[in-house]
This record gives C-alpha cells, sequence and structure tokens, in this order.
C-alpha cells in the first residue's frame, strides 16, 4: 500500500487553500498535479542546460540532447515499444491525432470507413470528422450501453474490408469506462485496419504495453499523469508512421534540403519539425519516473479504494445518479442530484474548496445519449484520500441543501 | 423611476449585509426561484446565449421608451445572477442601458462569475442585453 502521507508532501499545491477552506483536488482527470521532483527538472533545466537540441556543437546543446533523449527511452520503456523511434514528442494529445489524422488523410479515398467509439472525447471525433469531409471517407459510430460499455457485438458487424482505422479511448474521460482494447485490436486487425487508441485517461492508471497489445498508435499527454502541459506523446509502429507523410514543414525534420527537392529526415524527426518543447519533454520523463517510483500497480490498487469508497459514500445521497457503471473503470465518478444542474452543484463546492469539473467535459455525444445537460465529475488520484471523499459529502449535502 | 446607477446601489446595499458567501448564494438562489419565467416561445435556440455552461435564453421588448427584459436559465445560480441584472437593466431606456457600467458585480461579490472559465455566462448576458439596447436604440430614433 502506498504512504499518501508522504507523497502528498510532494505535491507543494496541495497545500494551499481555496475560498478559506483547504483545497480538495478532484480534477485529476482534466489535469493531474505536479510533484516538486517534476518541477525541479523544469527550473534544473532553465537554470543548468537551456539550449537548442540536436544542432549544437557545444556542451550544453549536448546535455540538453541527451536528457531529452533520455526523456524518449524513459517513455520507451515504459509502454514498452520496440524502439524509441517510435515515440514522437507532441504538444498533447489532440496534436498527435492530428498528426495522425493529417496523415491519413494523404491514404485514404471515398468510401473508406473509420470507425469511432461512443465514448469519444471531441479532441478524438473532430479531427476524423475533418478529415472525412475532405476525403469522402465515411465515419461511424461504435454504440454504448446504458452503462456506458461499448457493444462489442455491433463492432462486429461493422468492421468490413472497408475499415481502414479504428479509433477509440482506452479510458473514457466523462465516464471512467476502461475499454477492452486487446480485443478492439485483434478484431480490427483481423480486417486489416489499424487502430489509434487514446490513452490521455488511461496512461495515469494504466501500464499499456505497447508490444503485447499490438497497437498501432497510442497517443497521450505529460500533463495527466504529473507531467507538464504542453508536451505529449504519438506512439506508432514503426511501420505504422513510416507510411504516413509528414505533418508540419520546418528545421529539424529535413534531411537534405535544395531548392528542387526536400528529402526527409527518418523517424521520429520527421513528426518533429522545429524547437520542440524541451524542457516538457525531459519533464515527462522525470514524471514517468515519479509514478514507477511509487509503483503503477500499487497507483492503480489505491485509486480502485478511492473509487469503491466514493461510489459507496455518493450512493448514500438520495436522488444520486452515477453515470458509467462499467465493471472496469478508473477512478472516475460522473454525477448528477436529482433534477440540480451539474453547474450549480459545482460552484458551491468550489466555495468550499472542491475541485470537481462540471459540464459535458468534451463528450457531447455521451450526454445526449443520457439525455443530461452534463454532469458532476470527481476523478482521483493517487495523492487523494478518503477524508477528502468524505469532506466532498458533506460540501455536496450542504450544497444540495442550498440548492433544492 | 430610479437609474440604473441607483438600482445598482441598492443591490450592492443589500449584498454588503451578507457575513458570508453561503449567505449571498442562498440569497441569489432564493432571487432565482423567484423569477418571473420567460414566455415559453422565447425560451428557443433563437434566443440562447451561446458560451455558457449552463443555457441561458434572453428576451427584450420595447414598452414605450423602456426596455424590458425576460430571461430564464437551466441552472438556478445563473438564474440568481439574471435576476440581479434584470433588476438593474430592465425597465430602462436603451440609452442608459448602453451606458452602464457593471462594476456592481465585482462589489457584489460575483466576481469569479466574470471569468471566462465560467464560461462567459455573465459576460455573455450583459453583452446579449446591451447588444438589445443598441439595437432598440435605432428604433426609437
Amino acid at each position: 500500500m502506498i504512504d499518501v502521507k508522504k507523497i502528498r508532501k510532494d505535491f507543494p499545491i496541495l497545500e494551499r487553500q481555496v475560498n478559506g477552506y483547504p483545497l480538495v483536488y478532484f480534477d485529476n482527470a482534466a489535469t493531474s498535479q505536479t510533484p516538486i521532483q517534476v518541477i525541479d527538472t523544469i527550473v534544473d533545466y532553465y537554470k543548468n542546460y537551456n539550449a537548442n537540441i540536436h544542432r549544437g556543437v557545444h556542451s550544453l546543446s549536448q546535455e540538453a540532447t541527451d536528457a531529452y533523449e533520455a526523456a524518449r527511452q524513459k517513455i520507451q520503456s515504459h509502454f514498452n515499444a520496440a524502439h524509441p523511434y517510435e515515440i514522437i514528442f507532441t504538444s498533447g494529445t489532440t496534436h498527435s491525432i492530428n498528426i495522425i489524422a493529417s496523415g491519413y488523410c494523404e491514404l485514404l479515398k471515398a468510401g473508406d470507413e473509420l470507425l469511432v467509439s461512443a465514448l469519444e472525447h471531441h479532441s478524438n471525433i473532430v479531427p476524423w470528422q475533418m478529415l472525412c469531409e475532405r476525403t469522402g471517407a465515411i465515419l461511424k459510430v461504435i454504440p454504448m450501453d446504458e452503462q456506458g460499455v461499448l457493444i462489442l457485438d455491433e463492432l462486429d458487424k461493422l468492421l468490413s474490408n472497408k475499415t481502414k482505422l479504428v479509433f477509440v479511448n482506452h479510458v473514457s474521460n466523462a465516464l471512467g469506462t476502461v475499454n477492452p482494447i486487446a480485443e478492439i485490436i485483434e478484431k480490427t486487425h483481423a480486417v486489416g485496419a489499424e487502430v489509434l487508441v487514446d490513452g490521455a485517461q488511461a496512461s495515469p492508471h494504466i501500464q499499456a504495453d505497447f508490444q503485447s497489445l499490438n497497437v498501432d498508435y497510442y497517443v497521450t499527454s505529460a500533463h495527466k499523469l504529473c507531467g507538464p502541459t504542453g508536451v505529449g506523446m504519438l506512439y506508432g509502429k514503426q511501420a505504422a508512421l513510416e507510411k504516413l507523410p509528414p505533418y508540419q514543414g520546418g528545421g529539424e525534420m529535413i534531411a537534405e534540403v535544395t531548392f528542387e527537392k526536400t528529402t526527409y529526415a527518418g523517424l521520429p524527426h520527421k513528426f518533429e519539425a522545429g524547437t520542440p518543447n524541451i524542457s516538457g519533454g525531459i519533464a515527462f520523463g522525470a514524471a514517468l519516473d515519479y509514478m514507477n517510483s511509487i509503483g503503477m500497480e500499487n497507483i492503480a490498487a489505491y485509486e480502485e479504494k478511492l473509487l469503491v469508497y466514493g461510489t459507496k459514500e455518493l450512493m448514500k445521497i438520495p436522488g444520486l445518479k452515477i453515470y458509467g457503471e462499467a465493471v472496469h473503470k478508473t477512478a472516475v465518478i460522473s454525477f448528477n442530484v436529482g433534477d440540480i444542474h451539474p453547474y450549480d452543484i459545482g460552484s458551491i463546492l468550489d466555495k468550499m474548496g472542491i475541485a470537481v469539473r462540471t459540464g459535458h467535459h468534451c463528450a457531447q455525444p455521451i450526454m445526449d445519449f443520457y439525455k443530461i445537460p452534463g454532469t458532476v465529475r470527481a476523478s482521483f488520484s493517487f495523492y487523494n484520500t478518503f477524508e477528502e471523499i468524505d469532506l466532498m459529502v458533506v460540501a455536496l449535502n450542504r450544497a444540495i441543501t442550498m440548492l433544492q | 423611476m430610479e437609474t440604473i446607477e441607483a438600482v445598482q446601489k441598492e443591490i450592492i446595499e443589500e449584498f454588503s449585509m451578507f457575513d458570508d458567501w453561503m449567505q449571498r448564494y442562498e440569497y441569489m438562489i432564493e432571487l432565482g426561484k423567484s423569477l418571473p419565467l420567460i414566455a415559453s416561445e422565447f425560451k428557443s435556440d433563437d434566443y440562447i446565449i451561446k458560451g455558457c455552461q449552463s443555457k441561458v435564453w434572453v428576451h427584450a421588448d420595447l414598452q414605450g421608451t423602456k426596455l424590458i427584459f425576460t430571461a430564464d436559465s437551466d441552472a438556478i445560480i445563473t438564474k440568481g445572477i439574471i435576476a440581479i441584472l434584470i433588476r438593474a437593466y430592465s425597465n430602462q431606456h436603451p440609452d442608459e442601458i448602453l451606458n452602464a457600467n457593471t462594476d456592481f458585480i465585482d462589489k457584489i461579490g460575483l466576481k469569479e462569475h466574470l471569468s471566462p472559465t465560467r464560461a462567459n455566462g455573465l459576460v455573455s448576458m450583459i453583452k446579449q442585453m446591451k447588444m438589445y439596447a443598441l439595437a432598440f436604440k435605432t428604433q426609437l430614433n
């Protein structure tokens, strides 16, 4: 079991007060907080070896390049990718998805089919809609049931030799459902199509193994797993990445430039035009080190306890309904109380120092499915405590008394 | 008829009697509950204000030289804010509405509702009311 008291000391922000109350941070699915070890990594970079990478012959540039490439290797080893160059640094999940969508634009023809799960975040829907408009490809939806679980029988019916790509999140941000990606990948590969997994919500809780999953593309953002914002990752199998054309032109991504023709650099530089977020990349590596020092299995086991306890305590509140009741869930509880608007609950909880998310969570199709304007979403992390859940329940009861 | 400034001053005085945020919010919720209903034909997408976490509908009607606002929301705190805005701006001449400032929101401790992360609810509402004032002003001239 993990020592939460000790862990909380690593997060300076958890000591602050909000509106006169101690902060209870339950918006971890939106962004996680940053431990001092990661903050120090960023400070250390700017204090001691800030330089542009891959170019300079001087020592600072060499040190920065080494640290950046070491971070790439940490990511590779954390997720068990076959090669470091299969890890592309991006600005985050949305950027990663757009690189793939943009590349696919060249590969698709009218009538090709793309499948998207009903549980997707807008960032995993909109780029594909744009892509379909340009190419004449067709977007189809893998439906979900009342519990917020994808109906795999329907996937079987949708898959055909017209299918080119299936995209699905590993974990739903709005409901916390863990999707059976191994099964989806196997079924999709059977018709010769590829799978893109959005791991933004999963990677703080579940350590995906890219090689054993045999996934084609997997994307995530560092800020979901104790790293900084503005940096993320696109993993692609070597063959998958090689067939995609470059995304942006610029420095770093070229091999040779003449006015007649430019040849592109190999992986990963082909997709890394321009000066990247160097400190962010290095801090991404530090964040993984931090998570691994606690242990991903320990994190998952503790968060599961928070989920079970939180669910049990919230269910005691009359009229409270939880959305997303999959058996396999991460520590996310999306709920409403009677017909009270989630905005009202969120506003009052905030006055008592409790940070939750309210609204449609960038997943409007899910809200439409349940015919609700949105939900209140409490999402837990390994630095949260059972006492904080108690505080939320007390605050929630006060909010309900005020609002009813 | 009181000026907008006078009404705003009254609202500030009322809110200054509350000791803490909870009393302020309870009062707003009460105001929200007592907000007169908007005619159902105006509770349509034509009158909706985009960019709010909660849905807000605002309608304006000219009676003589005064602009009368009616509005609604699906969230009760938002309704309370609307009630305050209507009290300040409704039944006033469009010129008065256009010239009115919004400092009183800050002074009654609702500044957080002016921040962009509250999905611009309050800011959009004020903007919409001023847009109506501008539109009806041309009718009067």
